[in-house]
């Protein structure tokens, strides 16, 4: 495997006595998308917030792009080319969806202390943050009000606002969470579009997104990773279908 | 986007307050002018508070503060025998950024009630401190023996050159605040305000932003005081008292919370309502309370909201 782009060694985080996550090393390759799955309360969210900086880890090492950003907060930490997205949509619900998206354009073009030219008439940040729209498939709701788009569209927006910043990795926080089949089967799609250029760390529930999506898949049960494979090999492998997907149930 | 009813009412207003001292003149009624030149000055304090608290979400219980500030730097000059306000002026402007650059350093690591809590007692602070400054009159404040000096440039000591470099200075400062709310600086604040943690995830390095908002609020506050100072040819402590930041408060919700305009109707609104009703009943707040608890609940963009139905997070 080439240098990889991500690499967490040994990272642990508990709450109370409880482990969130639990002595847990990975290593995602540039161009890869990685999926962790796992059920409910094992921990994906938290490491989540662990990789992008919202939460301090106990223990543990997290390297990007060969740096050590254990430490470093989340502005530092997207500054370094690491987007997230959130589970619960957050964006910025009374600007346009294209003022969203600009605002993140904006961010990754140096410092915000300008304080007299109009923003909105920046070419500079309009015209990224259009084609990040366009990129998702939202091109054509770029000036209503983000309150007033659909649960589907936001998930899109929230996409699109990562993608603007250009990021070396995406770190999704369950993309389809909440989507009907229809929402859903598109938000595949756009994400299929970014397979080969972008590195995308993928946290789903959704197993039929993920094994279509995904090049490499970790499962995670109580913070700890139980297996990791090629999807052929998770689908296989006894230890994770009695854990999590034979309670489930996957559709093959 | 020139075309709607709040613009229109901003012009419209622009135009009567310049008109203000014509019609004092020829009516003989000197109290139009002096009135008018008050509900400028506090449009300006006004229109400071809702930068950080319309758009940025900071809602401060202590912005008479800053006007305080701005008020004594000119009345304490003033009493040293220095004049000039080339100095008291920036002075005012420069005290205010300081103490507001400190204060907000302070309060901007707290959240929601508890920045209300902090900016009021910090206010509070300068209040008993002003009070307890015997050398500057303490409770009872400083007379202004004369108003500030321009070399040539202008009189103050004449009511209508100072009624009209209010009206400037207050078209000065809504221009600025336009500039600002639209500019790339004022789009982080108002992100912050909608959604911090995005902010943070999206890169922007928030609290900075912030406090550079709070500290040009200050600024402009505090010139709204070197303005107060030479209206009344006074200061005193009850300036930077609470319930005068509670004033500005109601101003800002009364006018439009986050409209570009709402502060100026609004303190233009409050002091007329509380002109009319306190010549009707002693007990005018009785009657002002209810209206503004009305207009809170009915209009909740305030009074330029009700007229702007259709803005949408746009500049007002």
């Amino acid at each position: 495997m080439a240098e990889p782009l991500l690499k967490v060694e040994g990272l642990r985080k508990s709450f109370g006595g409880v482990l969130a996550t639990d002595d847990l090393d990975l290593a995602v390759a540039p161009g890869e998308i990685y999926a962790v799955i796992g059920p409910n309360g094992a921990g994906k969210t938290t490491l989540i917030s662990q990789l992008s900086g919202a939460l301090r880890s106990d223990a543990g090492r997290i390297l990007f792009a060969g740096r050590n950003v254990t430490r470093l907060g989340p502005p530092a930490r997207a500054h370094l080319g690491l987007a997230r997205t959130f589970q619960i949509t957050s964006i910025f619900h009374e600007f346009t969806a294209l003022d969203n998206v600009a605002l993140a354009v904006q961010a990754h073009d140096g410092h915000s202390f300008r304080f007299w030219r109009a923003a909105r008439g920046e070419r500079r940040l309009r015209e990224p943050a259009m084609e990040a729209l366009e990129r998702v498939g939202l091109a054509g709701r770029a000036d209503a009000t983000a309150r007033f788009l659909s649960h589907g569209e936001h998930r899109q927006l929230e996409i699109a606002m990562a993608l603007a910043t250009e990021p070396r990795m995406l770190l999704l926080d369950e993309p389809m969470a909440g989507m009907g089949p229809d929402e859903s089967a598109r938000m595949v799609d756009i994400l299929y579009g970014l397979k080969g250029g972008q590195t995308i760390l993928l946290i789903e529930h959704d197993m039929d997104a993920v094994f279509a999506l995904a090049d490499r898949i970790t499962v995670l049960v109580y913070g700890r990773a139980i297996a990791t494979g090629a999807p052929d090999e998770i689908r296989a492998n006894v230890e994770v279908r009695t854990a999590y997907l034979g309670t489930e149930g996957v559709s093959s | 986007m020139l075309r709607r009813p709040a613009t229109i009412v901003v012009i419209a207003l622009f135009v009567l307050l310049a008109l203000v001292p014509v019609v004092s003149e020829w009516t003989e009624v000197p109290f139009y002018t002096d009135f008018g030149r008050r509900m400028m000055i506090l449009a300006i304090a006004a229109l400071s508070l809702n930068l950080i608290m319309g758009y940025g979400g900071m809602i401060s219980f202590g912005h008479a503060a800053y006007v305080g500030i701005g008020a004594y730097a000119v009345g304490i000059c003033a009493h040293h025998g220095i004049y000039s306000g080339f100095i008291q002026w920036p002075l005012a402007v420069a005290g205010s950024a300081v103490v507001a650059l400190i204060f907000g350093a302070i309060s901007l690591r707290t959240r929601g009630v508890y920045f209300i809590m902090i900016t009021l007692a910090l206010a509070q602070m300068m209040f008993f401190l002003f009070v307890s400054l015997d050398k500057y009159g303490g409770d009872d404040g400083l007379p202004l023996v004369q108003p500030s000096e321009f070399a040539e440039l202008i009189d103050l000591s004449d009511k209508t050159s100072l009624y009209y470099l209010v009206f400037v200075l207050l078209v000065l400062c809504f221009w600025i605040c336009r500039r600002l709310v639209n500019s790339r600086f004022g789009m982080v604040i108002q992100g912050a305000r909608s959604n911090e943690a995005r902010m943070e995830a999206l890169g922007y390095p928030t609290l900075r932003y912030r406090l550079t908002a709070f500290v040009i609020a200050g600024m402009m506050a505090g010139l709204a005081g070197a303005l107060l100072a030479n209206h009344t040819d006074f200061v005193n402590p009850d300036m930077m008292h609470w319930t005068r930041s509670g004033d500005l408060i109601i101003m800002v919700l009364l006018g439009g919370m986050g409209s570009l305009a709402g502060p100026i109707v609004g303190a233009v609104v409050f002091l007329a309502l509380e002109e009319v009703l306190a010549g009707v009943t002693e007990y005018w707040m009785l009657i002002f309370g209810p209206f503004l608890v009305l207009v809170v609940l009915f209009a909740r963009g305030g009074l330029l909201g009700f007229l702007d139905r259709r803005r949408e997070g746009r500049d007002g």
